[in-house]
């Protein structure tokens, strides 16, 4: 075997997988033409333990780490990354509490998102403040026992959907990065409320939005950690979730090869299958190998984020960038392998194409994972 | 509330093969699954416990490997499995096999609902089930979609051909079930890890306090006289041509059969 599992990881990746095969895979096409956000498939991983696996098993998870995950994330993925984007986004809202909540906050709002009774989503981008998080004009003022919160949150994965939002905002605007905290802010607080719903390019399943506070009024035991830590949650999530979008990419991905080597055997022109033309055999070859070190990178990396590093920014980074880079080339390559039928909604490897662009954009754009990269490079070498 | 469900471990019929010679089903190298009714009996058990509360106890008669399928019961949902297993119970046709699980759900006893799978794939004779409810002396629907509990009374909705039946009984009682109950769900992650760890009862003749005379193949008085293979349906013919000249050869082929 070339990754060996344990029998309880082995456990994880086949519920993931079935959950895959028999619920998702005969609705994809439907979601997606839809734009159809995919409450029911959600339920029912939720009931299959999904949503808790690397939530600590005192807060009603299964208590395993980022390794386990990944290996769901990338089974769902090879369903639909849209649902794996709307599965992912919960973990990615969930981790702010699960690393720097208090007891309290834990008790209070992990088991709901582990029983996936309620989904968690992760707000930091605004429209002036994308790669540069630090811009954030988001702001949270004390009054009192409550903190009220001012402005606007964009391209939130899992909007109106979500009940469990951890936003980050500006409590001291004069320290810049410094100046940002975290909070935790539930649907039906009052003076928070959702814009528009995006129409997108791909994973179309899962809903992208806009989260408006409007003299959002929380209680002050919603703050994370304490004042101040907000862009320090923020990136340390961001490390957590990078290899789950590396997972992401090496689903979509090996689903596009499975989609084009069935086709390759099947199809003929000039009297034989076209896998026994060099010119598509060889770049099937080529697709197999990059998923595979794209895998053997993220497999590697979640294992050493499972020791509990101290820091792993660089790593996160890597197989985010590479995987994702990874996940458009093959699918891309898909579509060539499938000719005029890849190109038709007929057929899945469209819609794969169309997913994986997003890859290479969300939780950090790729030339930002190069930046992480490069900063740590540098810090290395002095 | 406490669920029993009858499970059977059965092969994979449509990989499986009949010996023209000796004329019983060549089992070798072919996979056992759960009798896919079944599966739906354990939904609806499932879907009773996630209404009502309860626990559900799954049993099965067959052989020490049978204990596999208990333990797929369990990682769907079921709370405890009891494996029938006795070399006395060999050779059992309906009547024995029915007997044999009334003994044992007699043991397990204080029983709300008895659930069946409306057939198994390989016997196909949909006699267990009801053969199990006389035994018992409870009241028993058969092919059964809905179910729900109102005011301690069950109430269910059984498929006919001419419509749907609403049944009231009182219980306890069984039903047999079949597939337009629903979905069956995925089993969960702890259901997986609780069945990998479960500790399966074996219930033997003398555990269910059974008479000999009445169990396997002594209690049997079915015999097979022969097996054989259906003769193999007439020619396809494909017709092509416009729609209007099919129907046309259609029409003239269709007179040649019946006048």
């Amino acid at each position: 075997m070339l990754y060996p599992l344990t029998e309880e990881q082995e456990m994880i990746r086949e519920v993931a997988r079935k959950i895959a095969e028999e619920r998702i895979v005969p609705v994809r096409a439907e979601l997606d033409e839809k734009e159809e956000f995919p409450r029911d498939i959600l339920k029912e991983m939720a009931q299959a333990d999904l949503f808790g696996i690397f939530i600590p098993e005192e807060y009603g998870g299964l208590g395993f780490g980022s390794f386990e995950n990944c290996l769901a994330v990338e089974q769902i993925a090879w369903g639909c990354a849209g649902v794996a984007t709307a599965f992912a986004a919960s973990g990615l809202g969930a981790y702010p509490i699960v690393l720097f909540g208090n007891e309290e906050q834990k008790k209070k709002y992990l088991p709901q998102i582990a029983s996936g009774e309620r989904l968690a989503a992760f707000g930091l981008t605004e429209p002036d403040a994308g790669s540069d998080a630090s811009a954030i004009k988001t702001t949270a003022v004390k009054d009192g026992d409550y903190y009220i919160l001012n402005g606007t949150k964009q391209w939130i994965t899992n909007a109106a959907e979500a009940d469990i939002y951890t936003i980050i905002a500006l409590t001291d605007k004069k320290k810049g990065a410094r100046g940002a905290s975290a909070f935790i802010v539930e649907k039906g607080d009052p003076g928070f409320s959702f814009g528009k719903k995006e129409k997108k390019m791909g994973i179309r399943a899962s809903t992208t939005g806009e989260l408006i506070l409007e003299d959002c009024r929380i209680p002050k035991n919603r703050l994370i950690a304490r004042e101040g830590m907000g862009y320090i949650i923020a990136l340390k999530t961001l490390d957590y979730a990078r290899p789950g979008v590396g997972a992401l990419a090496v689903g979509l991905a090996q689903a596009a090869l499975d989609e084009a080597v069935k086709y390759a055997k099947q199809r003929k022109q000039f009297g034989q299958p076209i896998i026994n033309f060099q010119a598509v055999a060889h770049m099937l070859a080529d697709m197999a190998t990059q998923i595979e070190a794209a895998r053997a990178l993220t497999y590697t990396v979640c294992r050493y984020i499972d020791t509990k590093p101290k820091d792993f920014s660089k790593y996160a980074a890597m197989v985010k960038l590479f995987a994702s880079d990874m996940a458009m080339k093959v699918t891309t390559d898909a579509v060539q392998v499938l000719g005029g039928c890849g190109y038709m909604k007929d057929f899945p490897v469209e819609k794969m194409m169309r997913d994986a662009k997003i890859l290479q954009i969300y939780e950090g754009t790729n030339q930002i994972q190069r930046n992480v990269i490069a900063r740590e490079l540098s810090k290395e070498y002095k | 509330m406490k669920y029993i469900v009858c499970l059977k471990q059965v092969p994979e019929t449509d990989k499986v093969k009949i010996n023209p010679q000796t004329g019983t089903l060549i089992r070798e190298g072919v996979k056992s699954i759960i009798n896919p009714y079944d599966l739906y009996a354990l939904e609806a058990a499932l879907r009773m416990k996630d209404a009502y509360g309860g626990e559900i106890v799954v049993v099965s008669m067959g052989p020490p490997q049978a204990e596999e399928a208990l333990r797929e019961a369990i990682a769907y949902g079921a709370d405890e499995a009891i494996l029938l297993s006795d070399r006395a119970f060999a050779g059992a046709d309906t009547l024995a096999t029915s007997y044999t699980l009334a003994q044992a759900i007699k043991k397990i006893g204080d029983y709300d609902i008895v659930f069946c799978g409306k057939q198994a794939i390989d016997g196909d004779t949909a006699q267990v089930g009801p053969e199990l409810a006389f035994r018992l002396g409870i009241p028993y629907a058969t092919y059964v979609y809905k179910l729900e509990i109102r005011d301690g009374v069950l109430f269910v909705e059984r498929n006919l051909d001419d419509g749907t039946q609403v049944l009231k009984l009182s219980l306890p009682a069984l039903v047999t079930i079949v597939k337009e109950v629903g979905e069956i769900r995925v089993p969960s992650i702890r259901g997986k890890m609780r069945a990998k760890k479960a500790q399966i009862s074996v219930w033997g003749g003398a555990e269910i306090e059974a008479d000999p005379s009445k169990l396997g193949l002594n209690g049997s008085p079915t015999r097979v006289a022969e097996i054989f293979s259906p003769p193999p349906r007439g020619e396809k013919i494909i017709l092509t041509g416009k729609p209007e000249e099919c129907v046309k050869q259609l029409c003239e082929k269709l007179k040649e059969v019946i006048l």
